[in-house]
């Protein structure tokens, strides 16, 4: 078995951090808010080419559509064309895509793509249009975008097997641990540097009588394999290779459930088999769990004092390292051009505006998430606008540095989701992970022959 | 006065007029001999279009290997033999009648209890019995995500009530051994009124003098219901059966809303089962020949209380 501690997925700070302190002018820039039509408009880009067009553009709802609606009207004066923008819920959105593009006629021009899930499905669709000549061409692409900008390991996770880059990265989703800090002291137990010690910690800090659990994680089926996937990576392996090698079975995803079930059956709250994120974070908020596994993107709610009763006490913790490697896994979301869009050059040009430094500044000021660009976290660093904690920052700089892909580079997806999610699920409820593991394996591995061989 | 006999198409219209409708529907109608068809020709046109196309192209997709961006395969039955050997499918299955046998049983027995109760005259009884039948006008969606909260283990108002008088907290939808009877709960609380607008109907419809016959015998309450008002409301539970049986078996809203189909696959009826193979999945022959399937289970359940139904008409 490969060792993929320094796999080529893994996102590299250095190449985040250079190209954001080379891009002139960014740290500068400070405070964004109100500058930003000049700031597009500095090297004489002709924005205006398409005045006067109407650009539909479909948006996963969540931190990354708020943002962009938020903006719309600079992209709309910066080009003169309107947009008509909707944000729909995640799985009614990949539903409703998948759909749209079966037919052949999409009804948006932009649309959002989760790469951990839809990235296979829309490569082999070639739904999208590959922007790689887009970029070259200087009428159609602003000096400002600077390509080079993105991370490596963001526009890897980007392009497709064949190499067409159908979409630009909007934002990356890495798995960090949220701690009460409060709860922590009270109990002597300092933040763990290990697995073993991630139990230790989560048994002292568990205290079912007065209502708080040593650990919160997804339960739910489907949404519980990006937690399980944090503990699998630190045993060194993926979970399936690109030569579909699976290593579901395997002891290392034994080991890696043992520690998911005997932290979810035993130190999670009842009914934790029914929990998505947002049962965590309802608990998270109340001050009732002292810790918390999932997504970077909860520090905003976390720290609103209108929502939480945790405020100032949360602390940002990095994965520990497993017995083989210290990885955290990364999700992330693009967004590209509809093939059947009548108006695909105006849609590069909001697609750039989107993925914009000025853009991917705000996602990370505002604690919108954490874009692929390097410049931003750089910039924001030293901006006092910086919404979160900066230790919410540094930890998510941090990440950066261990990060690799969660899921596997498949079609079959979801199924892989649903499949293994079902075994995890009944882990918790006492079935054996080597069975369980078995026996998702065996349901599986011709799901995954079929649709990697059609 | 317009009348049959005028009308384009029949044959005295026909004698008195060459119009185009006229000549249509002589095509149509075979030279005059059924002249109404050109009538019934829009809707016929309407369910086919709506109605009998999508049947023939789900059972065309049923026979065919076919997941979206791949090729379609023909394959003949195999969907449905690999239907049938799919153990997730079974359970699926088995939980779709344990869920309707549930979600239409509670219903009907309170349903009846509550018509019962509300023929009877007291005050504020009209107001009451507005107040009965909120639930029923409520959008499930929405019920359903209140009742999400209401089952939260720890922040949800159910354990809270439980605990007020003594009983420990339940894990309701977050156990897999608790979710399906969870689920009806809901089903039930929502649709309880219709059964008993119903029954009621039933009720005020029944004749009085049974009742006077009962009461000169000497008959007890119990006596009266038992053989007298239910044998004669029992056509009208008959219905109300029928429309909860199709109501249950094509839940779908409530249970996806709240649980999705777990924990793991607790709550994975057929139609949760289905949605994922199209929906998320994609594999568009495979659902197609769960719809089919599910198509039968309906037609076979409706079949059944039909006949049911039939045996047990009363006739004064």
């Amino acid at each position: 078995m490969k060792d993929r501690n320094q796999g080529p997925s893994a996102l590299s700070r250095r190449s985040l951090l250079k190209a954001g302190a080379s891009a002139a002018g960014i740290a500068a820039i400070g405070s964004v808010a109100g500058t930003a039509p000049s700031a597009f408009a500095q090297s004489g880009f002709d924005w205006k080419r398409f005045k006067g067009e109407h650009l539909e553009v479909s948006l996963t709802l969540g931190p990354r559509g708020e943002l962009l609606q938020k903006y719309r009207k600079e992209f709309e004066d910066l080009t003169g064309m309107t947009v008509g923008d909707e944000q729909v819920p995640e799985q009614q959105h990949r539903q409703k895509v998948a759909i749209e593009f079966t037919s052949g006629n999409t009804s948006f021009d932009v649309v959002t793509v989760a790469y951990h899930v839809q990235k296979q499905l829309y490569g082999r669709g070639k739904w999208l249009v590959d922007v790689r000549d887009y970029i070259k061409d200087p009428k159609l692409t602003s000096p400002e975008f600077d390509f080079a900008d993105f991370a490596k390991g963001a526009t890897d996770y980007a392009t497709q097997k064949d190499g067409r880059l159908d979409t630009l990265p909007l934002n990356l989703d890495y798995f960090v641990i949220y701690w009460n800090k409060e709860l922590f002291a009270a109990k002597g137990v300092s933040y763990p540097k290990s697995f073993p010690e991630i139990i230790e910690a989560a048994a002292k800090l568990n205290d079912p009588k007065a209502g708080i659990a040593g650990w919160l994680m997804r339960g739910l089926k489907n949404a519980n394999l990006p937690p399980y996937l944090t503990f699998l990576l630190g045993y060194g392996v993926d979970s399936i290779d690109p030569d579909l090698t699976i290593h579901m079975d395997g002891p290392e995803a034994i080991e890696a459930a043992k520690i998911y079930q005997k932290l979810d059956k035993e130190y999670a709250p009842p009914g934790v088999t029914g929990f998505n994120w947002n049962e965590c974070q309802s608990n998270f908020l109340l001050g009732k769990g002292a810790m918390w596994l999932d997504g970077i993107g909860f520090a905003l709610p976390l720290e609103d004092p209108n929502k939480s009763k945790v405020v100032g006490k949360v602390g940002y913790g990095v994965i520990p390292p497993g017995p083989k490697a210290q990885r955290s896994p990364l999700f992330g979301d693009g967004i590209g051009i509809s093939g059947s869009s009548k108006k695909k050059e105006a849609g590069w040009l909001y697609c750039q505006w989107a993925t914009s430094k000025m853009m991917a500044q705000r996602q990370v000021e505002g604690a919108y998430g954490a874009p692929g660009r390097s410049s931003a976290y750089q910039a924001a660093m030293s901006s006092p606008n910086l919404k979160a904690p900066k230790e919410w920052l540094e930890c998510m700089i941090e990440t950066i540095k261990i990060a690799r892909a969660g899921l596997p580079d498949i079609v079959a997806v979801t199924e892989f989701r649903d499949t293994y999610g079902v075994a995890l699920t009944n882990m918790i409820t006492g079935a054996d992970p080597a069975t369980e593991l078995k026996k998702a394996t065996d349901a599986f591995r011709p799901v995954l022959i079929k649709t990697e061989k059609g | 006065m317009t009348t049959w006999a005028t009308l384009p198409g029949s044959r005295a219209g026909a004698r008195d007029s060459g119009s185009f409708w006229l000549r249509v529907a002589r095509v149509v109608g075979a030279g005059q001999r059924r002249p109404y068809v050109l009538f019934v020709l829009p809707a016929m046109a309407i369910i086919a279009a709506v109605i009998i196309f999508p049947w023939f192209f789900t059972l065309f997709m049923s026979v065919h290997d076919w997941k979206i961006t791949q090729s379609r395969t023909f394959v003949g039955l195999d969907n449905y033999a690999q239907l049938f050997g799919d153990e997730r499918f079974q359970w699926a299955l088995l939980r779709t009648l344990y869920y309707t046998l549930l979600a239409v049983l509670a219903p009907l027995i309170l349903g009846t209890l509550a018509a019962l109760v509300f023929h009877r005259k007291f005050p504020l009884r009209g107001f009451l019995r507005g107040v009965f039948i909120l639930p029923m006008m409520a959008t499930p969606v929405a019920v359903a995500l209140v009742w999400t909260m209401m089952f939260h283990p720890q922040l949800g108002v159910l354990n809270y009530l439980l605990s007020l008088v003594g009983i420990p907290p339940q894990l309701w939808v977050f156990d897999p051994g608790t979710v399906i009877p969870s689920l009806v709960l809901v089903e039930t609380w929502q649709w309880t009124p219709l059964v008993m607008l119903i029954v009621l109907g039933g009720l005020a419809s029944l004749p009085t003098e049974p009742y006077e016959a009962a009461q000169l015998d000497g008959a007890s309450a119990w006596q009266t219901f038992w053989r007298i008002t239910f044998p004669m409301v029992l056509p009208f539970l008959m219905v109300a059966a029928i429309i909860r049986t199709i109501d249950a078996v094509k839940a779908f809203d409530i249970i996806f809303v709240i649980s999705q189909g777990g924990p793991g696959t607790a709550s994975e009826t057929l139609n949760i089962f289905l949605y994922l193979q199209a929906f998320a999945f994609y594999n568009i022959g495979y659902a197609s020949a769960v719809v089919v399937v599910f198509f039968a289970l309906i037609i076979a359940l409706s079949l059944a209380l039909l006949y049911v139904r039939q045996r047990s008409k009363w006739s004064p």
